[in-house]
């Protein structure tokens, strides 16, 4: 049954992913892109994250994904646009690029070089925690000093976008 | 039985179509939404290392790669509406002011 699952969500997401890559209208590109993100938090379910994939399906899915949207539509970008390309001759060689990344990937995770230790959060352990419960005590107790440089972050990147916007850069 | 390995190879192939994507396409917004499609593969192996080693680091990593993901949307974004406001364009060969 999991595996099902697995293999038709897999399925969903790399199509959808492909159809982004290759679609021509970018309104198209952004819900194929939501497609694909909406997909993979059905996986992290399979995983047993579930605080990830209801933070995947409203920060990427909702927030970011409406942002590109209302960019899409502020530009007015016409399809055609794309017709005259500078470097017609890199569509093949990045496809062969890509074949080339990928069999290194693979030959990489088939190397079994990608190793680490375990820890002690087994799956009964999570369930009798509760996914979220653990996730914020690890943030205010282990990964503190990370989350109060994220909001540094978040507001420099608020004060960014808003100095970018300005009419007269 | 599903192992890490397919996980792996699936956020393998998720990557590759993003690198694909930025390498192919002139939009400058389309490349911006492969660069999303991209980081998403690798929070997706993230999430599977941490599920199959029992560990909890894997996830508080996707927590804040979503976080600089999203500084990072708004920021780019601002970038490009303000390039396509002086240059009337966001097709990344007519932005080649800094092309030597």
């Amino acid at each position: 049954m999991e595996a099902y699952l697995f293999y038709i969500v897999a399925a969903i997401t790399v199509l959808s992913g492909v159809y982004l890559v290759f679609e021509k209208n970018p309104v198209f590109g952004a819900l194929y892109l939501i497609q694909t993100m909406l997909s993979i938090a059905v996986l992290y379910i399979l995983l047993e994250a579930q605080f990830v994939a209801a933070v995947q399906i409203i920060v990427y899915a909702g927030a970011i994904m409406v942002l590109f949207l209302f960019v899409i539509m502020l530009l007015n970008l016409n399809i055609k646009e794309e017709k005259k390309n500078a470097l017609p001759f890199q569509r093949i060689p990045a496809i062969l690029m890509g074949i080339a990344l990928f069999t290194v990937i693979c030959i990489v995770i088939k190397s079994k070089l990608l190793q680490g230790k375990g820890d002690h959060y087994t799956t009964a352990y999570m369930n009798s925690m509760g996914n979220t419960k653990i996730i914020g005590t690890l943030l205010f107790t282990e990964y503190l000093l990370p989350f109060e440089i994220t909001s540094i972050l978040l507001f420099a990147a608020a004060i960014g976008a808003i100095m970018l916007a300005k009419r007269k850069l | 039985m599903i192992t890490l390995t397919h996980y792996l190879v699936l956020s393998a192939i998720l990557f590759t179509l993003g690198v694909v994507g930025v390498l192919i396409r002139r939009n400058a917004i389309i490349i911006f939404m492969c660069i999303e499609l991209m980081l998403n593969a690798v929070n997706l192996s993230f999430v599977a290392f941490a599920h199959y080693l029992n560990s909890m680091q894997g996830q508080m990593f996707v927590i804040f790669v979503m976080t600089v993901a999203a500084a990072e949307a708004a920021v780019g974004l601002a970038i490009i509406v303000a390039v396509f406001r002086n240059k009337e364009t966001v097709n990344i060969d007519d932005i080649n002011i800094m092309k030597w």
